[in-house]
Order: C-alpha cells, then structure tokens, then sequence
C-alpha cells in the first residue's frame, strides 16, 4: 500500500481503522479525512469508539488493522517498501511531540505549578534552554488568559483553569494537530463557555483540530466539518450545519433527536 | 415561583454556646492505675541494685559508646541509601515490559526478602570470602586490571553489614517503591506520552516525583528499622552501638546499665529519624489537595 494522492495533502488519514481490546472491537473500520486547518468535531453516544479513535491518533492505543497516517507518516509505524516495521518508543515519542492533546480529566502534573506545566516538554523534549521556554510558556498562559496564574499548582485552580492550562501545555509544543477528548465533559456548567472561548481563538488561528465533544454548539458554530460515530464506524459525516438540519442516516437522525 | 431575597447578611457569633463538658472519670482512674503500676516496676528495678543511674550517665557519653554510635549512624545511613537507590532500580525493571528484567527483579525480591537478614550477613562475611578467594575488576579480554584484592581483605565487618543490609533493604524498598509507582493516575503517565517525552523521562520527571507522596512514609518506617537492624552487624564483630556496649560490659559485667544506654541512644536516634519523616512528607505533600 503505497500513499495516495489525498495523503500527502490530508493532516489525517484513516482507512478501515481497526482496534480491538480483548475479545471487544472497539473500532470496526473508521474512514476518516481531516484537511489542515480544518476543525472536525466527532460526535456520538458513549462507547461509540470516538475517545478511542482519538488515542489512535495519538499512539496512545495501537490500531489492530487498517492504516492510518498523520501527515502523511504512518501512526507507530515504518513503513520500507511492502514492510511494516514497528516503530521503536524514541521514534514514537517523537512523534506524539507534534500533536497536542487535551484530555477530558486535565492531567495536569499536580506537582508543577502551571509554569512548570507549560515548559516540561519544550525543555525536557525539544531542549529548549529553559529561559526561551519560559518567556513562551507566559505568552502561552496569556493567551488562555491565566497570565495572573502563573506560580499556582493545579489543586488551586478551577477546573475550567486548569483546563486552559493543559492547553496552553499542548500548545507549548507547537503542534500541527491538536486533539480534544471531550475537554468539558468534567467541568461544572459555568466554566465550560471558557474553554470553548480558548479552542474557538485556536479554531480562528487555523488550527486542525479534531475535538470529540458534547457541545453542539461548538460543533455548529465552530467545526467545519462533523463526524457522527456509532458502534466503531462513522456512520455520516457532513457540513455542521447541513447534518444537524437534514440527518441523511437514521441512527444519526436518533441520536441528535435525544440531545438536541 | 419568583425568586425573593432574603435580606439576611451574615450574623456575628456573639452567642456562642457555653456548655459544661461532660466528666471523664474513667480517664482519671485508668491513668491513676497505670501510673503506679509503672511506678512499681520502677521503683523494684532500682531497688535490685542491677539499674545503677550513675552507670549509665557514666557510659552514656563515653568515647566506645560514642564512636559505636557513629558506626551505626554511617551504617544505617549507608545501607538504607544504598537499598532506596536498588528499590527504585528494581522497582522500575519489575513493572517493565522486558520480560528478562520483570523476571530478574522478581527473582532478587523473592530471595533476599525469603532469607533471614542475620544469615546474609554471615554469608557475606563468612561465605563470599572462602568460596571467591580474589576479587579483581578489570577490562575483560585484556591484561588491565583496575582493582585486585584477596576477597578476605576487602570484605571487612563494615562492608559485609553494608553489602547484606543494603541488599536486603532493597528488597522491600522495590515493593515500596513498585507500590508508589502504581499509585499514580494512569493519565499523568497518558499526558507525559501526549507530550513526546520517552518512558524514563516520564518515570523520571512526573510518576516518581508524585509516588514519592506514597513512597515517603514506608520508607521512613524502613529507616527507622534499619537503625536497629544494624545491632545485627554485631554479629560478624562491626563496632557499632550494642557491640561496643557488650565489649565493654563483657568486661566489667555491668550489664543492665550498658543495654540501657544502646537503648537511649537508639531511642533518641529513631526520634530524630521520626521528626525528618514527617518534614519530608510535608515537603512531598507539595501542590496536592489529599
């Protein structure tokens, strides 16, 4: 299988993606196209496979059949000719650098303040000297609108602000792709307009993201393209505002009557 | 409904409660008893002559007590050094993928946990030096050698109580430490990876410095142990605490007064190691709510 012509232009490329845990396939064949620049917002029911795929994307779970490329590289593999070779975890590692991910629970490093967050990576992954790396974690922390939170450990801080912080730590590395794994789903009610403020500048910037959520209306006012996932597989995918209208697929037209 | 307003600002607490507190008597009685029981003992130890307080105050500062404590503050410190950096070495191979190394570790943990501690010391002491009569470190395949020495030589009382408690310790310190490891969120090690940074760098920077909350308290509890533990270097003749003690009341048969004064200074010295367990807890309590 050699890179086609969408490849070497798409900033994420999934064809008849497959992951399976045990004796559980959670993924059963995912087509997916992300164009750079491009906002994609997956949605659908819980255990639909979209948390999943995003960690594909990430390496943070191993594919079990199909490809999928970032970039136009291979996710945790090389390939030389007909042979996949598995990638070793420096190269892995490597890799995951240019993609920024924010995670539904934070995971913030509870023992760094929200500096330290922000400059472990640029300075312990990229060696940046750590002056350079701080003068761009505080542009950062800004820009997320946490200049003022600068020396405060995450337990001090809202959710809402710690999550504008993950980001900002995400950001830190600057990425070619972001992911966003349900990023308020764990945030009281008041706090979530915040965040979604942070990931609509990063939208505007042109950023790709590819951000599963329960937002619609992010998904409509912000993604330019959204992805409906059940049971492993997409199911449709189309125009925001054209699919929330006129859902083609019946499974689509049931799920988005119960939350819209 | 509509809402309504209340109106009502917070009140001063100037009518705080003043209640008679309720009488433990039981408390009384209880301590009345246990001191005169205490009381007694005492008093019937004094009076068989063998508790001589002017003994103690005698050797209690003498210079064989006092470099037998030093001994046992370098051996205890060494050891327990020694076993921290085998428990985080061992700890980390046991929970690695590679099966070689998860397989090694285990196979460490099981045999100097399953052996007495007195037993490796007269192993070390004894065994090693008539079954390997030399140790040489050198460059393998060439004639260069680094170090060289009758194993008799190099295995001095020090070096055995150091090599057997400091292996020994790190048995227990790799499930201590295998233990804090485990103890970590699972996506502080996801968020570590999302940032590109290898599995030891992770190990490094974000799971061991958050163990360290779970880590820290066994381990003070081991240090503690340890400094009576090395009494046991007594054994393979180590001039620590209670050996100096039993050389001086091997002569003088002042026994009781010398077993006292070890027992003080041990006491004092679990003491301060208790007061330096509860500081490093705070300092590694650092930016977390529990």
């Amino acid at each position: 299988m050699t890179d086609g012509p969408v490849t070497a232009t798409a900033m994420v490329r999934a064809e008849r993606v497959h992951k399976r845990f045990g004796r559980v396939e959670a993924l059963r064949g995912v087509e997916l196209t992300v164009a750079p620049g491009e906002v994609t917002v997956v949605i659908g029911p819980s255990g639909s496979g979209k948390s999943t795929f995003l960690r594909c994307i990430n390496h943070l779970e191993q594919i079990t059949a199909g490809r999928l490329w970032v970039d136009g590289e291979l996710v945790g593999y090389r390939q030389d000719g007909d042979r996949i070779y598995e990638l070793r975890e420096r190269e892995v590692a490597r890799r995951r650098a240019a993609i920024g991910m924010v995670f539904q629970r934070f995971n913030l490093f509870p023992h760094m303040t929200a500096l330290g967050n922000v400059t472990e990576a640029p300075v312990r992954v990229k060696r940046i000297p750590s002056s350079r790396a701080e003068t761009d974690a505080r542009r950062l922390l800004e820009r997320v609108g946490l200049a003022d939170k600068i020396d405060c450990y995450p337990a001090e801080l809202s959710g809402g602000q710690q999550q504008r912080v993950a980001i900002a730590r995400a950001l830190a590395l600057e990425p070619k792709l972001m992911l966003f794994d349900e990023p308020t789903s764990a945030l009281d009610p008041e706090l979530v307009g915040e965040v979604l403020a942070v990931m609509r500048g990063l939208a505007a910037d042109g950023m790709t993201m590819i951000v599963v959520t329960h937002e619609m209306g992010f998904a409509r006012e912000v993604g330019h393209h959204l992805v409906f996932m059940d049971d492993g597989v997409v199911v449709e995918e189309g125009p925001p505002r054209q699919m929330f209208a006129e859902p083609q697929e019946p499974r689509t037209r049931a799920f988005l009557s119960k939350i819209l | 409904m509509p809402t309504r307003a209340s109106g009502a600002g917070p009140t001063s607490s100037g009518d705080a409660i003043r209640a008679i507190p309720v009488r433990h008597w039981g408390r009384w009685v209880s301590a009345a008893a246990i001191a005169a029981a205490l009381g007694w003992l005492g008093w019937s130890a004094v009076r068989s002559g063998f508790v001589d307080g002017a003994q103690v105050r005698h050797y209690q500062f003498s210079r064989l007590i006092l470099e037998g404590l030093r001994a046992t503050v370098v051996l205890a410190v060494a050891a327990q050094t020694a076993g921290i950096v085998l428990g985080v070495v061992f700890a980390v191979l046991r929970l690695s993928k590679n099966v070689v190394a998860s397989w090694l570790s285990g196979a460490y943990i099981w045999f100097f946990r399953g052996t007495p501690v007195l037993v490796q010391l007269f192993f070390w002491y004894n065994g090693v030096p008539s079954v390997w009569k030399r140790i040489t470190i050198g460059i393998p395949f060439t004639h260069l050698t680094l170090y060289s020495a009758r194993t008799v030589d190099f295995m001095t009382p020090f070096m055995a109580a150091f090599l057997g408690l400091a292996l020994n310790e790190g048995a227990y310190m790799a499930e201590i430490v295998r233990a804090g490891i485990l103890s970590v969120d699972e996506g502080q090690v996801e968020a570590a990876q999302a940032l590109g940074m290898t599995p030891l760098l992770t190990m490094r920077r974000i799971v061991l410095p958050q163990a360290m909350r779970v880590i820290v308290p066994p381990t003070g509890n081991e240090f503690i142990s340890m400094l009576k533990t090395t009494s046991l270097a007594s054994a393979i003749t180590y001039g620590e605490l209670l050996r100096r003690s039993s050389d001086i009341y091997s002569t003088n048969l002042d026994v009781v007064p010398l077993l006292v004064v070890a027992s003080l200074w041990y006491l004092a010295l679990t003491t301060v190691a208790s007061a330096g367990q509860y500081a490093l807890e705070r300092r590694y309590g650092r930016g977390l709510r529990r």
